[in-house]
């Protein structure tokens, strides 16, 4: 690891210094703002999510940014060259979204010190890294407790993609929810090992189905599981956006990102030269997490326990991970009334009980 | 009625230039159809085909996305001659670079020079193991390798989710399905200080032209033509099929098992889910683009590193779909075949069959 960060440092230098003439002569130009994306930018999820953020920076901005971007980036070697071409091609802010890009984005940003980045959902940050993220987990409960009142069979399924600290504490947020409904409640797992897949996440949901889920919840991004869903008449939620006009009947609720108001912000400190390096993580409170409109078919009880659930995390009264809290072996891991630190969270690899992952 | 007639001697200036008109194919269909769905179609070829090659800064990557489908597509080219066809050089690939980590992880604390050539010991066995299940099975038990060989791909992707999630996972990657970053003994040497280039490159280059020699110009390459061309002449000139198919599928399974360990010991750095974006199936049209021939390989292995790295640009400059990429890449395998059939065969008029009288 050691010469290759000083073999890369040195290219460090070369590559600012043949790039440095570049940013002078565009000094005028519009201000270059980079996207890279895991999935197409028509996955109506994730990636989807982070273009509607590019395009509300285009909206604010107009002519005084340029943006670009990259979709269908795989996590890897290919993204230090997809990050390296929009870093050259002049784009002087990047958001590398995905978590798989947090050595690619490390790696490229010591090549161009005066190029700032900013990476979705990574713990690695540098002079001119910023990351940042939302708490998904917040929406995970409110869904979950809509799953504890709507679910009959007392099961849901989950399609998770890999067991990452960021997916395990959705699984685990969602389960504790739906369990404070029904203390019977089973959550099932199944593990797609992708991001982006529509084929793979609906034959996973049509699985969970078949052994009795009633609700399907996914941490995947398109939106294949709420369509089988919809064809075998069971309820699921939306994922990163509201799903409603792919599954009119089944999709309950939908977790919906909005990173609008974070790019808007910080594209406009990098412009102004205010902007720093940091983590930034934000809930329902921030604007970044909404839920979509409930779905006609949830009950009174259901949508007014899900209302109170959300007042209360965005007055702070309430939090998803709140003891007495044991995993899956027994093991304490909240004690009476203690809420979990987001240190905790940001590295939890375990599962409540009643999870069958 | 139009009928094809197999030309009795294809044409051998024909057979060379039919990559060639293949490209210009393409790049014009590609051209014609995203002009006409809005796009600039002139920038948008140019972007993909043009740009990598005159941009310096593009050449370091187009020699390190070259590289592993080089070295696959020469072990591949050489069982295709043999009528051997190893489909499943992705799995050997993964299960070269596996067993290459499982050294690089036995050795993290050590330092010293032989650390890497064990590694790359390891990742050719590791391949060739891999490739030996289908031999085997094709030797002993007449069983297809095209169906084993792309079978076992799947079973070596899954070994990899288990290694890294499970016995390999990083102990301070907060649980991140990844093994951990290698050492500096244990990554690949760039080939001048401060470049991209590792030393795959010259490797693989180097790669080719030891498969030329021995497929021109020695008795074993000869074996291999014979019994891929003409099985029976093989069988009474003495030379062994079976012996040829083991060879083959070896060499095969070990060049993609270096290319995989080379992969995770150069650009990776390390091994995560990732880790196979199918250079084991791009080096099948790689193989035949290049005619099956070393120096061919090197040429068709850089074309296709061109799709990717200029699919990229033309991404981020005319706003092209990353689906072009596959689209520009399905259209130059259908006109190289296309090219092919039309090389071997001829479209003649049938002749009339005479009417019986009634």
């Amino acid at each position: 690891m050691s010469t290759i960060i000083t073999r890369r440092t040195l290219l460090a230098g070369a590559a600012a210094s043949s790039a440095l003439p570049l940013v002078g002569a565009q000094a005028q130009a519009p201000f270059g703002v980079g996207f890279i994306y895991v999935g197409p930018v028509g996955d109506h999820g994730w990636s989807w999510t982070h273009d509607q953020g590019r395009k509300a920076l285009e909206k604010e901005y107009g002519n005084k940014i340029k943006t670009s971007f990259i979709e269908n980036v795989a996590e890897g070697p290919d993204a230090v060259r997809a990050i390296r071409q929009l870093a050259q091609a002049g784009d002087q802010l990047i958001f590398t979204t995905s978590f798989g890009f947090m050595n690619p984005t490390i790696q490229v940003a010591k090549q161009f010190p005066k190029i700032r980045f900013e990476h979705a959902t990574g713990y690695q940050r540098a002079e001119n890294v910023a990351t940042y993220n939302a708490r998904f987990y917040e929406g995970r409960a409110v869904i979950g407790t809509l799953a504890g009142h709507m679910s009959k069979s007392g099961q849901a399924g989950y399609i998770a993609s890999f067991p990452i600290p960021e997916v395990v504490m959705g699984i685990n947020a969602f389960h504790l929810a739906a369990k404070k409904v029904n203390p019977n409640f089973k959550t099932k797992v199944i593990w797609a090992s992708t991001w982006y897949d529509p084929a793979k996440e609906a034959d996973a949901a049509k699985a969970l189905i078949d052994q009795g889920c009633d609700v399907i919840s996914q941490h995947t991004d398109s939106p294949a599981a709420l369509q089988a869903a919809e064809q075998r008449g069971v309820f699921a939620f939306g994922q990163a956006s509201d799903m409603k006009a792919f599954a009119p009947k089944a999709q309950l609720s939908a977790i919906v990102d909005d990173w609008s108001g974070y790019y808007i912000k910080r594209v406009k400190e990098a412009m102004d030269g205010s902007w720093k390096s940091g983590d930034v993580w934000g809930g329902i409170k921030d604007g970044m997490v909404k839920l979509a409109p409930y779905n006609d078919a949830v009950t009174p009880a259901a949508r007014a326990a899900a209302d109170e659930l959300q007042k209360g995390i965005v007055a702070g009264t309430i939090h998803p991970f709140t003891g007495e809290l044991k995993d899956q072996k027994g093991t304490l891991r909240l004690k009476a009334g203690e809420t979990a630190t987001d240190e905790m969270l940001s590295k939890m690899d375990w599962y409540v009980d009643g999870v069958q992952a | 009625m139009l009928e094809w007639r197999r030309r009795r001697e294809p044409s051998k200036t024909m057979l060379y230039l039919s990559p060639l008109i293949a490209i210009g194919l393409t790049m014009l269909t590609g051209m014609l159809v995203f002009g006409a769905i809005g796009f600039d179609g002139l920038r948008a070829v140019t972007a993909i085909f043009i740009t990598p090659l005159i941009e310096p800064q593009r050449w370091a990557d187009l020699g390190v996305k070259a590289a592993p489908l080089i070295m696959i597509a020469l072990g591949l080219a050489i069982g295709f001659r043999a009528n051997v066809w190893n489909i499943g050089a992705e799995g050997q690939y993964v299960m070269g670079a596996i067993a290459g980590t499982g050294v690089a992880l036995l050795t993290h604390d050590m330092t010293g020079w032989w650390i890497l050539p064990a590694m790359a010991l390891a990742g050719i066995l590791g391949g060739a193991a891999w490739a030996a299940l289908p031999a085997l099975l094709k030797v002993r038990l007449q069983v297809s390798e095209i169906l084993t060989s792309l079978m076992l791909t799947y079973v070596a992707v899954q070994f990899l989710y288990y290694l890294v999630r499970g016995p390999w996972k990083d102990p301070d990657g907060f649980n991140f399905p990844q093994t951990k970053m290698f050492s500096g003994s244990q990554t690949l040497p760039a080939v001048a200080e401060g470049s991209l280039v590792h030393f795959g490159v010259p490797l693989a280059i180097l790669l080719a032209l030891i498969a030329w020699f021995v497929m021109s110009k020695t008795v074993a390459g000869y074996a291999v033509r014979v019994v891929g061309r003409a099985p029976a002449a093989a069988r009474h000139g003495g030379f062994d099929a079976s012996r040829v198919t083991w060879a083959t599928l070896l060499a095969g399974g070990g060049l993609a098992g270096l290319a995989g360990l080379f992969e995770a010991a150069g650009p990776f750095g390390q091994l995560t889910p990732q880790f196979p974006v199918g250079y084991g199936f791009t080096a099948i049209i790689v193989a035949f683009l290049g005619r099956l021939s070393p120096p061919g390989i090197v040429f068709g292995a850089l074309v296709l590193a061109v799709t990717y790295v200029g699919g990229e640009i033309a991404q981020s400059t005319v706003r092209l779909p990353s689906a072009a990429t596959g689209m520009f890449q399905a259209l130059l395998l259908f006109f190289l075949l296309a090219t092919d059939v039309l090389v071997r065969y001829r479209l003649a008029w049938k002749a009339r069959p005479a009417r019986s009288a009634p």
